[in-house]
């Protein structure tokens, strides 16, 4: 029996940079709360054997209550739950910061299945490899109800919800497979929409990336939807067709008819593709139809990444190229730290247009 | 005074030989009978939904789905929760104890509107009806959250019907809550001021007010769910325009207050269980009068905790969680104060003491464990796992279940004049509180380890945890069907109790058990606080009886 109770730990494994904190704050209330339920614990057994009824007719002396203690036992425990929120609100703040450079997959959940789509084209279901201490940001939807993506061993979880993107993010640190589970009840198979994360090192990543066959990547695969689906009749280059231009536009701030701005980042992508009324670039008509129903939340995405792949180069690359942005992948980050320059990903090649023409073209896209 | 009024009301007839025919009983405006129909329907659900308990703590004592079917299991887990809540928690305390109690403890004839008390009852046993019928035609497989669209659109079960169940029998909450208020406003006996209430009708008016303020809205949330299931009208999905976050906004506005409506009377009769058998007023009375309100307002303020995994604004979960925090806050001091009544009291260790006792130390479990789930980013590891279960169950059964049976062991004298045996309760009592722990603790471990709520089938490596929890479930199983045996033994066999068998101090105590139909046959005036033991007649005759003796 003793042995058989060993067996049980305390911790799911700690695979990513939140794991450590979050274990330790857990610690930390469990001591805590631990400390006061027996302290109530052994006050009420003491005070229940020393005083416990000695004769029927006894009537003890009456206490009305007393005002310090009322006052001590409510200040208390409010000066420390107000310690417990702000840690747990910062452990939440770090999840909700965006990463920069992180390597970015797309997920959809569907009834009863995980799918990822990486960035140079490999896609997987339930499954999802990636590579040792780099940041990578998963941008989420599902096809059909509310699933929730959850691995314990790194401490992260997020609803993946229709007709939204959501994001999570998490930086690997031990290699190792882990379980993928899906927390939010799905229907029939929720328990069977299981699978696993694969935190491969270096070396053994590149030779995932190689060994998995290759499909056209998301952005390729985008820019055949782009043209099967006409978009490219009104997106016209430079701002000439009924639609804005696409060039240069992920993560700049658009200004819409109603003056307003909103940034053109994944979620607006998303809603303006399904929804195309719904925010209306100032100058244009709303006169685009809505691509609901025609595409799929995989293909939305592969469209997406096109969009991205055709935007400008992230402010990062720009300001501090290193040398190491301009090598050839293979050879250079070999440190597991997350590298600064995201351009070295061989990733987003296809109709990308060279670094100087985009930045000639940015004043363009700015009037 | 009072005892020679109590002599000659023994004589006469009592509540229950008022009339005997099913019609008399069927068609009664008594509360104190309105009490004892609804116990009998909650009853009848508290083990329908035991069984529910039982099949899914025997699915899950293997790793495989071997036992039932997904779409079963689904159903099971589903249906366990759904009859548990809505007609069996929600009602418990409220319907069956406050409605025996509240006029007896006011002093009072009976509730302020009778008719719509019945009433009530006949809404709620519609609103069962329909729940029967979902059960009989297979069951809704949503889990009791009814997250849309899978709800609304996928699922292929009796949705539409539980929803109509669930928005008939939300009236009957509403319309026993509203004469509740009233009845306390209105039909306090002279010199009854509000601070010389008992702790039991302050948790009822906090109750209340919550079932007249909340219950709508989950009735307008599940009549939007089944419009668009059967019109197609879109709300909640997005392929139909809808938004999938307002359902859980809708659904936790209600069902988090809900939970406050479990276990606010719990509370209430731990107050009257702790004062009478330590002979101590309770200690801080206006702070645990007051935390009963703070909570019901507070309870309004705090939904979004349920939904920090969502990808709801982080602003909007900072601000959530901060509330969340504010509520503890009222449960603690309850906890504290209670624990402090104890010192220097009198104590006695009878079958309503022991759950008293259970229900602090469960209830402190399961208050602290919700400091883990209001922290934000632990939430994001711990929502939606076995954690969550855990801690809710140590709240609802835990404290709520243990708060009702504790309430219906102290006032079952009072309810049919008979004692039921003092060694079968307590060791019954001892054997819910050895079997919930083990059935419940295991599963925070698992909650924390990762394991999923809602699934059928689990990784192996989980598998230690949840036998430790299945074999607590059949000792809690004993425990919750002894005392339906030794209660019903004792309404024939049972000793007479007479009027004060606990030696309370309470206004109920003062009329014979079981009372008569008009509970007093004298007008009770009320001269001091609630818990002045020196006042008791049986105390005073057993310190007389005591010194003759010395």
């Amino acid at each position: 029996m003793n042995s058989f109770l060993i067996q049980i730990p305390f911790f799911p494994e700690q695979a990513s940079n939140f794991a450590v904190e979050m274990d330790l704050f857990y610690l930390f209330l469990f001591a805590l709360t631990g400390f006061f339920t027996v302290l109530i614990g052994v006050a009420a057994v003491y005070f229940l054997i020393k005083y416990r009824r000695r004769s029927q007719g006894e009537v003890p002396q009456q206490i009305e209550g007393h005002l310090t203690l009322e006052i001590t036992w409510t200040v208390v425990p409010f000066v420390i739950s107000m310690f417990i929120f702000a840690w747990g609100a910062k452990l939440y703040y770090q999840m909700y910061t965006d990463p920069t450079d992180a390597l970015e997959i797309f997920v959809t959940g569907k009834q009863w299945m995980w799918r990822a789509q990486h960035p140079d084209g490999q896609r997987e279901i339930n499954e999802l490899h990636v590579p040792l201490g780099r940041r990578v940001k998963l941008t989420m939807t599902s096809e059909d109800v509310i699933h929730s993506y959850y691995v314990p061993a790194f401490r992260t979880k997020t609803d993946v919800v229709p007709g939204r993107y959501t994001t999570t993010w998490f930086t690997p640190t031990k290699v190792g497979t882990y379980h993928l589970f899906c927390a939010e009840y799905c229907g029939t198979q929720h328990s069977g929409m299981i699978g696993s994360v694969v935190v491969l090192d270096y070396p053994d990543y590149q030779a995932w990336l190689r060994g998995v066959p290759r499909d056209k990547s998301p952005a390729e695969a985008g820019q055949q939807f782009f043209t099967s689906l006409a978009c490219n009749n009104c997106h016209l280059e430079g701002n000439t067709g009924r639609g804005p231009s696409l060039q240069n536009l992920f993560g700049t701030e658009v200004r819409l008819a109603d003056g307003s701005t909103v940034k053109a980042d994944e979620t607006y992508l998303r809603q303006s593709i399904l929804n195309p009324g719904a925010k209306i670039v100032g100058g244009y008509a709303n006169d685009m139809p809505t691509f609901q129903g025609l595409v799929t939340e995989e293909q939305v995405a592969m469209i997406i990444q096109y969009i991205k792949s055709i935007g400008p180069r992230p402010a990062g690359a720009t300001t501090a190229p290193k040398p190491a942005a301009a090598t050839p992948s293979p050879v250079a980050p070999v440190a597991p730290v997350a590298p600064a320059a995201p351009a070295a990903k061989p990733a987003a090649k296809p109709a990308s247009a060279s670094p100087a023409t985009q930045q000639g073209e940015q004043p363009k896209q700015n009037r | 005074m009072a005892s020679e009024e109590l002599n000659r009301a023994e004589g006469r007839k009592n509540y229950l030989t008022n009339g005997t025919t099913v019609k008399s009983w069927l068609l009664t405006l008594d509360h104190k009978r309105i009490g004892l129909l609804y116990l009998f329907a909650i009853t009848f659900f508290f083990f329908i939904g035991g069984i529910y308990a039982s099949l899914i703590r025997l699915e899950l004592v293997t790793p495989a789905g071997d036992l039932l079917t997904p779409e079963m299991y689904n159903r099971v887990f589903t249906m366990h929760g759904v009859t548990m809540i809505f007609f069996f928690l929600i009602p418990s305390i409220p319907a069956v104890l406050g409605n025996f109690c509240i006029p007896l403890m006011l002093g009072a004839k009976d509730v302020a509107f009778p008719r719509l008390n019945l009433m009530s009852w006949y809404v709620f046993m519609i609103g069962a009806s329909l729940m029967l019928f979902t059960m009989l035609s297979g069951g809704i497989d949503t889990g009791w959250t009814f997250y849309p669209p899978y709800s609304s659109i996928y699922s292929n079960s009796q949705v539409t019907i539980a929803g109509v169940s669930i928005f008939v029998t939300g009236f009957s909450s509403i319309l026993t809550g509203l004469n509740f208020m009233v009845t306390i406003h209105t039909m306090r006996a002279p010199g009854l001021t509000w601070f010389r209430l008992p702790l039991f009708i302050w948790a009822h008016y906090a109750t209340s007010l919550i079932m007249v303020l909340g219950t709508p809205v989950i009735a307008i949330t599940v009549l939007a769910l089944a419009f668009e299931r059967t019109l197609q009208i879109g709300i909640f999905d997005p392929k139909l325009g809808g938004d999938p976050i307002l359902f859980q906004h809708m659904f936790w506005f209600y069902s988090h207050p809900a939970v406050y409506i479990m276990i606010l009377p719990s509370m209430g009769v731990i107050s009257e269980l702790i004062a009478t058998m330590t002979r101590k007023r309770i200690f801080g009375y206006n702070f645990v009068a007051f935390s009963s309100l703070a909570i019901a307002v507070f309870g309004f303020l705090v939904w979004g905790h349920h939904m920090f995994t969502t990808s709801q604004s982080m602003y909007t979960g900072l601000i959530f969680s901060l509330i969340s925090y504010a509520v503890a806050i009222p449960s603690a001091i309850k906890t504290f104060n209670w624990t402090a009544t104890i010192y220097k009291g009198s104590v006695a260790f009878d079958t309503p003491m022991i759950y008293a006792l259970a229900f602090l130390g469960l209830f402190t479990v399961g208050g602290m464990t919700g400091l883990f789930l209001a922290a934000l980013g632990l939430d994001v590891h711990l929502q939606d796992t076995y954690f969550v279960v855990a801690h809710f169950h140590y709240v609802m059964v835990g404290s709520a279940v243990i708060g009702f049976l504790g309430g219906l062991h102290y006032w079952w004298p009072k309810i049919t004049g008979r004692k039921y045996s003092e060694a079968l309760g307590r060791v019954s009592a001892i054997i819910i509180f050895v079997g919930f722990n083990l059935t419940f603790f295991p599963q925070f471990i698992l909650g924390q380890l990762g394991m999923p709520r809602r699934y059928h089938a689990y990784v192996p490596e989980f598998q230690v945890l949840h036998v430790l929890s299945s074999a607590g479930a059949s000792i809690l199983a004993i425990g919750f069907i002894m005392p339906a045996f030794y209660l019903l033994y004792s309404l024939k066999y049972g000793e007479k109790a007479g009027a004060n068998p606990w030696m309370a101090a309470g206004l109920e105590w003062q009329t014979p058990s079981p009372p008569p139909t008009e509970n007093f046959t004298y007008q009770p005036v009320v001269t001091h606080e609630p818990y002045e033991f020196e006042q008791v007649p049986e105390i005073k005759q057993a310190r007389e009886a005591e010194l003759l003796r010395a």
